[in-house]
């Protein structure tokens, strides 16, 4: 028989089990940092003078169009070093993951900016709220809520680019799977497991998704 | 003291590897485009068994990580006695998982076509299978010209991982001229620019495509 429950039990599942929580905590602090900075980018990009909207532009497009796997190893070998700091391949990496999302992210809360009605800028300028105040007590608050399932979106497509992080030696569900593999000879049940893992997550988060997206119509007024 | 290498011997160095990262990408994007097609229209089909078949390839490969697909298929195949060269792994791998994100756009524009369409063909008696060839595809090819695009880069940029299985693209030699040379900042620079510079020959193909398609529609200049 290819495939062997006894070995699962003893051998492959323990040691994932272990690491389970870096694989979940590197996706929730990427997305913490491509949550804030996304929104960032996407606010900056808004900005009125062309030398600060344009570089943000260049930036986020720079970004989109490389692979992450290239942005991981300069944030962990040139960039971190560079400012004198000794990262740890987790730091690094979630670091990582969290810049090249936060340009997706920012599209995203632009979307849901542009989607607010004129009306809304029209009545804050009326009442003579500065430029911040528009932004965070009238645009934004009902700016942000709309675009929450895109945003999830993203919170499950980062969720299945940690794998990376096994690149720079950050010991995550796929490194642990492979060094099981590698000295059991047995790569089958370690990295079937771990597919599994992923499947079974992403599709339960994008039918919540999906769930979300449906109660937010349902509380919109109209 | 490190002796410094220049950035033109990295340019040189890493254009050197950049033939495998185009056969890969070319490879997984034709692959990448049949499967969307077919699995794509499978999603439509009227035999339930079908569409099915092309939910569960869609959710699966969406599903899994491709990092983990890519392991797998490495690792795991020769235990069942399925010896693939790595840069077959990498086409198979990549092409199928952004076939599953393929068939989504195929599906996604083939429902948006006008029921109009349908119609007009039925009542010029066109079977089944001659109105989606004839009719409704090459409109709906034009819709999906722009997220096509999108998945293309997004294709190239993942090729990238194929270097964590032993491929000697544009990542692996970048992280190989890393361990000896330790210009990390110099080389992975130079090495993402090389990815830019493929990316933009990309966005120009996909933009005179659309062009190309949208001409017979009375579209010119592509849909907006």
């Amino acid at each position: 028989m290819i495939w062997n429950w006894e070995f699962v039990w003893a051998e492959a599942l323990p040691p994932l089990l272990k690491v389970v929580h870096i694989t979940v905590l590197a996706t929730l602090y990427g997305f913490a940092i491509a949550a804030v900075l996304g929104l960032l980018l996407a606010l900056l990009r808004r900005a009125p003078v062309r030398l600060v909207s344009w570089p943000v532009v260049g930036f986020i497009e720079y970004v989109r169009s490389t692979p992450l796997l290239i942005q991981i190893y300069i944030v962990y070998f040139g960039l971190l070093p560079a400012l004198d700091l000794d990262p740890t391949p987790f730091f690094a990496g979630v670091l990582a993951l969290g810049i090249h999302f936060s340009t997706y992210t920012s599209e995203v809360y632009r979307a849901g900016i542009e989607s607010v009605p004129r009306g809304q800028w029209e009545a804050a300028t009326a009442l003579n709220f500065r430029l911040t105040q528009k932004m965070f007590r009238v645009i934004l608050p009902q700016a942000i809520p709309p675009v929450i399932p895109a945003l999830g979106n993203y919170l499950v497509a980062m969720f299945k680019e940690t794998p990376l992080l096994a690149a720079i030696g950050v010991l995550e569900l796929l490194l642990t799977a492979k060094n099981t593999g590698s000295y059991t000879f047995r790569y089958i049940e370690p990295f079937t497991i771990v597919g599994v893992f992923f499947l079974i997550m992403s599709i339960v988060a994008s039918l919540g998704i999906l769930r979300l997206e449906d109660w937010l119509k349902q509380r919109r007024p109209g | 003291m490190r002796e410094d290498v220049s950035l033109l011997v990295f340019a040189r160095e890493l254009l050197l590897a950049a033939p495998v990262t185009i056969e890969i990408t070319l490879g997984a994007a034709v692959l990448a485009f049949a499967m969307s097609i077919l699995f794509g229209l499978a999603r439509l089909s009227r035999i339930w068994l079908v569409r099915a078949l092309a939910r569960i390839y869609v959710e699966f490969f969406r599903g899994s990580s491709a990092l983990v697909q890519l392991f797998w298929l490495f690792y795991v195949l020769p235990h069942f006695g399925i010896l693939l060269e790595p840069i077959t792994v990498g086409i198979v791998g990549l092409g199928l998982n952004a076939g599953a994100y393929g068939a989504e756009i195929v599906r996604g524009a083939v429902i948006a076509v006008d029921r109009g369409q349908y119609e007009a063909a039925t009542a010029l008696n066109f079977s089944r299978s001659r109105t989606m060839i004839r009719i409704i595809l090459p409109q709906a090819l034009v819709a999906m010209m722009p997220p096509f695009g999108n998945l293309f880069i997004e294709l190239l940029k993942g090729t990238a991982l194929v270097s964590l299985i032993t491929i000697t693209d544009i990542t692996f030699r970048a992280a190989q001229l890393n361990v000896f040379t330790l210009q990390s900042m110099e080389i992975f620079s130079v090495a993402i620019n090389v990815y830019l510079v493929l990316a933009l020959a990309i966005i120009f193909f996909m933009r005179s495509m659309e062009r190309r398609l949208g001409r017979g529609l009375g579209r010119v200049g592509g849909v907006s």
